[in-house]
């Protein structure tokens, strides 16, 4: 199987304080592999680092066997790797349409065109469609992002994350702060929009990670436990100390 | 050469500290609330004039005294009863508000006190010279500008490393979301903060206003290089606002000092004819280009260093 | 969310009804730019309609930026002024030369340069964005401006660089001697520069602006560089910007140093703030409205600059989308049959009337106080009598008690009877969304 995406010895510090602390991490193509780990383990610096957000202090990222270390997010995205955050990050005062349009408008080769009417991009208009059936919000289009609920807007942020068409796709905890029918709700969505792909995700709710994932990695204090299928990480002693003992009586 | 180093040395450190005045009150301004305070130049000008009318009237000293207060006694106003109404729209409508009442001050000072400058000028118990450089004769005025200066910001050091005030105010500039979940009563703390900063500029105004031009054009042709100092100093940085005024404030007093062009230089060489570019570009000294010289640099900064000297954050 | 931004026009309007709704637009407008000297004749209002329409183009090129893009700019006049200097070389140029460059067709050299030095400051100060973006545009404006004093061979020094626009080749006859020649001429590039700029609005770029705007971190997560998106938008803008210069220093045969100078930059960012950024309509409301009371007013009062400050501020405190934000907060009643829209909005109409006659007499007090405080500071020579609002029929003596106790008891009476009939206001305004909600079910 290919590789999609590869960490080597990645590590990141702000000031004197580490937060990632040597993370290796081979993620296949066509996997489901979740990320769990306490708060504060550097779950979500770690997609920071990978999307582009953030530089790692030392260490590199590969895509596809490609290194795109020190590589802009946009040009990440450009790639084929698309995130999206734990804190809804979506265009407020546009429209839901517009939101999820403007993340389908690169991928269709648009660029920064200033001479071609959008509203007759067929393709563009098709695929914005598309995402907005796959997220169930067809008829919120005319709705300004603002104004939707919690849990329209934590689709909506799916809905831009998998707009351009990545087939490499992060998550960073989709479900937080969700009610149970919303979360089951939310994960149906979750594996139909990431068939077919690469998916990264970050979550909490360990009945989604353990529903979801064909793998899983423990991240505890910016370094990686185990990594592995999620019966062999349920009777992992060291993960079972570390995390499970410690977080869950359930 | 050695007599032309020291006194632009000391007009540089003079009109730095005074640009420092009042940088210091916008970076403060800036750290707490994030708005840069498009009015401040503004507030600088409004303590020129209320310090002259005040000294009319009744002298001086208590023009130094009442007029910064005065000053900041509005600065406090506009923050409670139009800042804090606009902050709800974003800090561009905030910027947008400051540019306003930048204009309106402007437009009111000149309603009072016209278009022509006002004969403000140095009391006559510091008009005389106070130390002789070679064959310069220092003026006691800038000497005690210069001191004046100093007091205050030592006061000002004081004011935020020994009181309690002062560390919520250095709080914020480190981290400026933690502040709000500080909950003592932050929004009397960003009135404070605004009227303490305008009063720092008016102050600055008070004592500049009597050794140069007090006139209504003062706002608009200082309020841009404050910008650039704030800019190149790097945006809520005090220690970049300081390094950044003494900098600009010793370039522009050199620059003024010097008779220097390229056709000084390269004349023998190349003689542009009149009327061309070139020959502008060659006859021009120094002294004439000292007006541009913090636009350039904070040009320069900004491909170099776009963040400034000395900041770290991104805004 | 505001109900300005509910009312924001959606783009997915693309039915066959919509498109000649929208084709009757330019039409109607192309229309009405044909026969407004028929309506208004005379020497100034042609003037006053030749700065209107260069006004428009100004203020539509700076929404580019700070509507459409979120970059506030103090700054913009760099473009304007100097293709406008541009435009006034090449004139004489090519009327020195003998090249046959009519004058309809300059405005293109003002906009090749507004592009150009839009493309080479825009590299620099499009880096960053927000407040810092704001301090560099104003510190490039002064660099452009300070530098004027300096090129004198290019900037023409005080003077300026004057041009005949008489002697250019004709074009089809016309010399554009006359002004109405130079009204139709400025008529022509200002619908193209607004059919053009409401066309890169309804393109990807023109989208991805918005998103910017609204969101510039995410933007970089959906594949766009916004620092990009940025600098190609300041750099149509500049291109726009130029055009206005250029058909500015045509209108007056000069280019001046002040064209970049900093009040023009503060004149255009009032123009398109007092309109409304939030909709593509704003800045042209504005730079009607602006150019109209900044000729209008100085024939009531010397310190009309300032009641146009304070109206600048009341509108960033009380009407943060302008204008047009409140004509469209209102467009949400124009709904249902004709018969109830006209009823529903006459009597909102009515309760604005009855808050309006406190407000105004409010205001009334209030000038006159402004008025008298400047008499006395600045005209005590003249004399205790002032003319209120430059009339002489409303002398009023200022050495008298009268009259300042008459402007406070006015300022303050109509300040508290206003607030007396605002709810009347407020409770109009319910009623009529109630009666829009009851009668679009």
């Amino acid at each position: 199987m290919n590789s999609a995406v590869e960490l080597k010895s990645l590590e990141k510090r702000f000031g004197k304080t580490e937060i990632i602390r040597g993370v290796s991490l081979d993620v296949k193509s066509g996997e489901r592999h979740a990320v769990i780990g306490p708060n504060g383990a550097g779950k979500s610096t770690l997609f920071n680092l990978i999307s582009g957000r953030f530089m790692p202090s030392s260490g590199s990222i590969h895509l596809r066997g490609e290194n795109i270390t020190g590589l802009r997010p946009f040009e990440i995205n450009r790639r084929g790797l698309s995130r999206s955050f734990q804190v809804t990050n979506i265009f407020p005062r546009l429209s839901v349409w517009e939101n999820v349009r403007c993340a389908v408008l690169w991928s269709k080769g648009y660029k920064y065109s200033f001479w071609r009417n959008i509203d007759k991009l067929e393709d563009v208009r098709a695929r914005t469609q598309e995402i907005l059936e796959q997220i169930n919000m067809a008829n919120r289009a005319e709705v300004p992002a603002g104004v939707l609920s919690y849990a329209e807007q934590r689709a909506l942020e799916i809905g831009i994350t998998i707009a351009g068409g990545a087939d490499i796709i992060l998550l960073d905890e989709p479900t937080a702060g969700m009610s149970r029918s919303e979360t089951e709700y939310a994960v149906a969505m979750i594996r139909r929009v990431s068939e077919g792909r690469t998916l990264i995700i970050i979550e909490h709710d360990m009945g989604v990670v353990f529903d979801l994932a064909d793998r899983i990695s423990v991240l505890v204090y910016g370094q990686i436990l185990a990594t592995d299928v999620p019966a062999k990480i349920k009777s992992n002693a060291k993960v079972q100390e570390a995390y499970l003992g410690a977080a869950g009586h359930d | 050469m050695a007599e032309l180093i020291i006194i632009s040395t000391l007009n540089g450190v003079l009109y730095g500290m005074l640009l420092f005045l009042m940088a210091s009150g916008l970076t403060l301004i800036f750290s707490m609330m994030g708005v840069l305070n498009f009015a401040h130049a503004s507030f600088y000008m409004l303590g020129a004039f209320l310090g002259y009318q005040i000294s009319q009237w009744a002298g001086f000293v208590p023009a130094l005294i009442l007029a910064p207060m005065i000053a900041g006694g509005i600065g406090a106003l506009v923050e409670r009863y139009g800042l804090r109404t606009v902050h709800k729209n974003g800090h561009v409508a905030e910027l947008l508000f400051t540019f306003g009442l930048a204009f309106i001050i402007e437009e009111v000072i000149q309603m009072i006190w016209g278009k022509l400058s006002v004969d403000y000028r140095v009391p006559s118990w510091l008009d005389f010279s106070a130390f002789t450089i070679y064959a310069t004769n220092y003026p006691a005025y800038k000497t005690f500008m210069l001191l004046f200066s100093i007091v205050i910001f030592i006061g000002l050091i004081f004011l935020l490393t020994r009181t309690r005030a002062g560390l919520i105010i250095q709080a914020s500039l480190s981290h400026p979301n933690m502040v709000g979940m500080l909950g003592h009563n932050v929004p009397r703390v960003f009135m404070l903060v605004f009227g303490l900063g305008t009063a720092l500029a008016a102050i600055a105004g008070v004592i500049a206003g009597a050794a140069y031009v007090t006139q209504s054009n003062m706002a608009a042709l200082l309020g841009p290089i404050l910008f650039v100092v704030v800019v190149v100093g790097g945006l809520g940085s005090l220690w970049g606002a300081f390094v950044a005024s003494l900098l600009i404030g010793l370039l522009q007093t050199f620059a003024i000092a010097s008779d220097w062009s390229l056709n000084k230089f390269f004349g023998d060489f190349i003689t542009p004819t009149r009327g061309t570019l070139l020959f502008d570009v060659w006859n021009v000294t120094i002294a004439q280009v000292g007006p541009i010289l913090p636009y350039l640099l904070l040009v320069l900064v900004l491909i170099f260093r776009p963040t400034g000297l000395f900041g770290t954050r991104e805004t | 969310m505001s109900d300005a931004a509910k009312a924001m026009p959606m783009a997915s309007e693309t039915s066959a009804r919509a498109r000649i709704k929208r084709y009757s637009v330019w039409i109607v407008a192309a229309a009405l730019l044909l026969v407004m000297p028929y309506i208004f004749p005379s020497g100034a209002s042609i003037t006053t309609m030749c700065l209107m329409g260069i006004m428009i183009i100004f203020a539509l090129s700076y929404n580019m930026l700070l509507g459409q893009s979120g970059m506030l700019s103090f700054g913009h006049a760099v473009y304007y002024g100097l293709a406008a200097f541009a435009t006034a070389h090449m004139m004489n140029w090519a009327i020195k030369a003998g090249v046959p460059i009519p004058l309809p067709f300059m405005p293109i050299v003002g906009a090749a340069a507004g592009l150009v030095f839009g493309i080479i400051f825009g590299s620099v100060s499009t880096r960053r964005a927000g407040t810092v973006f704001a301090m560099i545009s104003l510190g490039l404006a002064e660099l452009v401006y300070s530098s004027s004093l300096i090129l004198r061979s290019f900037f023409g020094g005080e003077e300026g660089i004057s041009a005949d626009r008489t002697k250019l080749v004709r074009f089809f006859g016309y010399n554009f001697g006359p002004q109405i020649q130079v009204y139709y001429l400025i008529a022509a590039w200002c619908l193209l520069c607004i059919i053009l700029m409401y066309a890169i609005t309804r393109t990807p770029l023109g989208r991805m602006c918005n998103a910017v705007r609204e969101n510039p971190e995410r933007v970089e997560f959906v594949g766009y560089n916004p620092q990009f998106v940025r600098f190609i938008a300041f750099s149509l803008a500049g291109l726009f910007a130029g055009v206005a210069g250029s058909l500015a220093a045509i209108n007056i045969e000069l280019a001046q140093a002040s064209f970049v100078g900093a009040a023009q930059s503060g004149a255009v960012l009032l123009a398109a703030y007092i309109g409304g950024v939030a909709f593509f309509v704003g800045p042209i409301l504005g730079a009607i409205l602006v150019t109209l009371l900044s000729i209008k007013l100085s024939d009531f009062s010397e310190i009309w600059v300032l009641y146009f400050g304070i109206l600048f501020i009341t509108i960033i405190m009380f009407a943060p989308y302008g204008l047009s934000g409140l004509l469209m907060m209102h467009a949400q009643f124009w709904r249902g049959p004709l018969g109830s829209r006209i009823s529903r909005l006459g009597k909102l109409l009515g309760a604005y009337l009855i808050a309006a006659l406190p407000a105004l007499i409010m205001l009334a007090g209030a000038i006159l106080l402004i008025e008298m405080i400047h008499h006395v500071a600045q005209k005590g020579a003249e004399g205790a009598n002032m003319h209120f609002l430059r009339r002489s029929y409303l002398t009023v003596n200022t050495h008298t008690a009268w009259p300042w106790i008459g402007g406070l008891v006015a300022m303050i009476g109509g300040f508290l009877a206003f607030r007396f009939t605002w709810p009347t206001v407020a409770s109009a305004w319910h009623q009529a969304l109630l009666d829009t909600q009851r009668s679009s079910k």
